[in-house]
């Protein structure tokens, strides 16, 4: 894992944070970054292995992603949807504007 | 400057030589579904506030989503009429971004493996060339909900019921070098689109968006900085935005400037674009594939049963009306931008004169309807009467002033030509002896200007004929009435 060690540095987090919109004190900051470094260092070891022959693999199951028909069968729920929304009006949420 | 310069289209004659411009477009299709993309909630447009929202979309945790066929089978056969690879294997991807119109956070697209590759059209150009627009690729991927920010003052009110729904995301080559050619290709697709009958193609409902990729350059150089015009709703729009973002382009160049990378809006009451406040970060999606969807994959064989369902195509049929028909490839481009035109002009022209066909139903047709604002499927001339009319010309039963008298009325009463011009005795008069008859009359009113015009005042025998024509009540064959009158004045 040495070679991958240090591909998060503060600057990082600090954007995927704000990406994320995630509020990180700044006293976890360091801690996080060498746990972010810790799990892609581990994932590394992957790179180890050759895979040039190898396909994907995205089920190990053999299932296949599954199609529904193009019928209508849900909606009609407004009240449910609506349910946990802090404000709604007329059957909008209403939120804090998001224009200036 | 040079001002007699000739600049063709997509030039622009800056203080430094000709810039011209690069152009890529990113269409916004949705698809014709009854139900969205991933949920069983009804896709259709202008319904209640929030109806048409399941909990898979509105983003309820747990929820998952089940990808809808008839979507899939659409892109597909896009893709097909695009002359483009389709990918047996293809991956839904989250893009992450936070929007109040968003419940999900991400938006469920396609990133590094769309379901449709690499393709082509041929787009048809106003002076009737023609140009080859490469495709780069088409995904699937859902569409975001609506906010409505006029509502209230300090308040933004959210509609999901656009969330979800199906969209076909068409990405074209930097092949386009004009506003012109960007118009012609949109028309083109969305013709397509409608053939095939994936995409209703209503740009007013906001069926067809496009986004223009624009950047300038001075001829054979590498490509400039481009901007992204977002979301135009019309062809027009789409026009009238690139000219405009690339003038502007040229001028910051021209003054020394450069060219930020950066989402613009097109601002219809001005004509002009103008920078999305937009956050540095706006374009780090953090793309990755979405692990609760199986990658999509098909075989070969159910591909090529969605290629046996393919209709004509556009390109196909205007070559088969050139030949068939006889019309100009430029009237053939015309009709064949419908499918209900093309149904229409065949319709009518079978059996009769194509060109004549075709002219009447260009020029008078759709002249009238758009003077109506009535669309062709509600035309109140049949494509039969219309073939009627024409056979009613072709054979000399009427003439061609006539006619326009016979089609206004038809267009008002919805009657047969014929009926109207037994009606109202509209009859063309060829037979010499009535024609002789009348040239008499109009010989012995007129008994000076036929002396003035025997004595050399040649230009007295269109009066004549105007006379004669006038009497007849426009019925008299115009060609007999011209060559009788010659024979007559000697």
């Amino acid at each position: 894992m040495s070679k991958k060690e240090s591909i998060v540095d503060i600057p990082t987090v600090n954007k995927i944070a704000r990406l994320s919109r995630l509020n990180i004190p700044e006293a976890s900051k360091q801690n996080l970054t060498n746990d972010l470094n810790n799990i892609l260092g581990f994932v590394a070891q992957l790179d180890e292995v050759n895979t040039s022959d190898v396909k994907p693999l995205a089920s190990v199951t053999g299932h296949k992603l599954p199609l529904r028909s193009d019928k209508v069968t849900d909606g009609n729920i407004e009240d449910l949807v609506l349910k946990n929304a802090p404000e709604s009006s007329g059957g909008f949420f209403v939120v804090p504007k998001v224009i200036e | 400057m040079n001002e007699s310069i000739n600049l063709k289209p997509g030039q622009i004659n800056g203080e430094t030589g000709i810039w011209e411009m690069v152009i890529g477009l990113e269409i916004h299709a949705q698809i014709s579904s009854k139900s969205k993309l991933f949920s069983g909630a009804s896709a259709s447009f202008g319904a209640e506030a929030n109806s048409n929202v399941s909990l898979v979309d509105a983003a309820m945790p747990g929820m998952l989503p089940v990808i809808n066929e008839f979507c899939v089978e659409q892109a597909v056969k896009t893709g097909l009429a695009l002359n483009a690879k389709i990918n047996n294997v293809s991956i839904f991807d989250r893009k992450n971004y936070f929007y109040a119109d968003l419940p999900q956070g991400y938006q469920i697209s396609q990133f590094t493996k769309p379901i449709v590759g690499e393709g082509e059209i041929i787009i048809d150009l106003d002076d009737g060339l023609q140009t080859t627009i490469g495709i780069e690729r088409l995904h699937l991927e859902q569409d975001a909900g609506k906010s409505l920010h006029d509502q209230h003052p300090s308040k933004s009110y959210i509609d999901l019921n656009r969330t979800g729904v199906a969209l076909m995301e068409i990405v074209s080559k930097p092949d386009i070098r004009s506003p012109q050619e960007a118009g012609a290709y949109v028309k083109k697709i969305r013709s397509i689109l409608r053939y095939v009958g994936a995409c209703d193609g209503n740009m007013e409902e906001g069926s067809l968006r496009a986004d223009c990729n624009v950047s300038v350059r001075k001829s054979g150089e590498e490509f400039g900085t481009r901007c992204e015009i977002k979301n135009l709703n019309s062809v027009r729009f789409i026009i009238q935005a690139i000219q405009s973002e690339a003038e502007r382009q040229v001028e910051i160049l021209e003054e020394g400037g450069k060219i930020n990378q950066e989402t613009r809006l097109f601002d219809t009451s001005t004509g002009e674009t103008r920078s999305m406040r937009s956050k540095e970060d706006a374009h780090d999606y953090r793309y990755f594939p979405d692990p609760d969807l199986l990658p999509l994959e098909f075989s070969d064989s159910w591909v090529q049963k969605i290629r046996e369902t393919l209709p004509e195509l556009p390109d196909l049929l205007k070559k088969r009306l050139v030949t068939d028909f006889g019309i100009t490839p430029y009237d053939a481009s015309i009709l064949v931008e419908e499918k209900d035109y093309v149904d229409f002009y065949q319709k009518a022209a079978n059996g009769k004169d194509g060109k004549l066909t075709a002219n009447w139903m260009i020029t008078e047709l759709f002249g009238a309807l758009k003077k109506e604002n009535i669309s062709l499927s509600d035309s109140p001339v049949s494509p039969e009467n219309l073939g009627q009319l024409i056979a009613l010309i072709s054979d000399g039963t009427i003439s061609g002033k006539i006619a326009k008298d016979v089609f206004a009325e038809m267009m008002i009463s919805k009657k047969s030509p014929s009926d109207i011009v037994k009606e109202k005795g509209l009859e063309q008069v060829s037979d010499d002896t009535e024609i002789l008859k009348l040239i008499d009359k109009v010989i012995s009113e007129n008994e000076d200007k036929v002396k003035d015009y025997l004595g050399g005042k040649d230009r007295l025998f269109g009066f004549f004929v105007g006379q004669v024509m006038k009497i007849s009540q426009g019925k008299a064959n115009p060609s007999i009435v011209n060559k009788l009158l010659k024979e007559k004045l000697k």
